[in-house]
């Protein structure tokens, strides 16, 4: 079974991210492929190295960081959304004349087309979100 | 690009303007209608909001996007499915929408009406026909 999983909204705000964390996990244990992780909407705030939670609390972002590093994940990132929000790699900075950038590390910018392949190649597109 | 024709349904659920999600969510129907899939759309609950007739943005300071559903038909989206009931609660009928059309090529591009009303149960075939279900 091959899976592509979208996430909707941002992280500590809603739960969002924390669910799809847990099922990708969960999914891997099991064998099964995560073709590709797809952040959408406010989404693309789970891909900002710049944010820093209280101690005591999980970090949304390092952990798929982290979970991409061991597991050779796509985590994509759409342009569109990310622009709107201000999420930007160092080339997406540079391109619209911004003075810095914040993507986090694992995570790559891309298009929209990015999902609907998602969609077209594995077997289920689970949607986290509102 | 991969030939693998599948059966996208985009589920609408919120009004267009109090969050970013119609808006958002149409910018992918028009990304998702240039794969060449066989895409359509279902409006419920407060998404039926998204596809009424004179829309007017002006004094919210936000972009009237309505126009674009119109456009729609020219991307080969044919069917737009709406919630018989989700109308009902909210004192609309099918004359409080857009008049969507496109144009079916195979007689002689006559114009053909978009909208479909649905029922909760035809609406739970919808998404169990669908191959993908992107729910906004």
């Amino acid at each position: 079974m091959k899976y592509t999983i979208q996430i909707n909204e941002g992280p500590y705000t809603h739960q969002a991210s924390d669910s799809a964390y847990n099922f990708t996990k969960a999914a891997l244990e099991k064998g099964y492929e995560i073709f590709r992780i797809f952040f959408y909407h406010d989404g693309v705030n789970n891909a900002t190295r710049l944010t820093t939670p209280p101690q005591d609390d999980r970090n949304v972002i390092t952990r798929w960081s982290e979970l991409a590093a061991a597991h050779d994940l796509d985590l994509v990132v759409c342009v569109a959304a990310a622009q709107r929000r201000g999420i930007a790699d160092a080339d997406e900075s540079a391109r619209n004349g911004k003075d810095a950038d914040n993507l986090a590390p694992g995570f790559r910018i891309s298009g929209l087309g990015q999902l609907i392949e998602g969609g077209i190649i594995a077997d289920r597109l689970v949607v986290f979100g509102d | 690009m991969s030939s693998v024709i599948k059966q996208f349904l985009y589920v609408n659920r919120k009004a267009p303007y109090g969050t970013v999600y119609a808006l958002e969510s149409l910018e992918v129907v028009l990304i998702g209608a240039a794969f060449e899939q066989d895409v359509r759309l279902l409006f419920m609950d407060d998404g039926v909001f998204q596809i009424t007739k004179g829309q007017d943005t002006a004094d919210i300071g936000m972009k009237n996007f309505s126009p674009t559903y119109g456009a729609l038909g020219d991307y080969d989206v044919k069917y737009m499915y709406v919630c018989k009931q989700s109308l009902e609660e909210r004192g609309l009928t099918v004359d409080d929408l857009l008049d969507l059309k496109w144009e079916d090529e195979d007689e002689d591009w006559a114009e053909k009406d978009s909208i479909i009303l649905v029922d909760r149960e035809e609406m739970k075939s919808l998404m169990t026909d669908a191959d993908v279900v992107l729910s906004f």
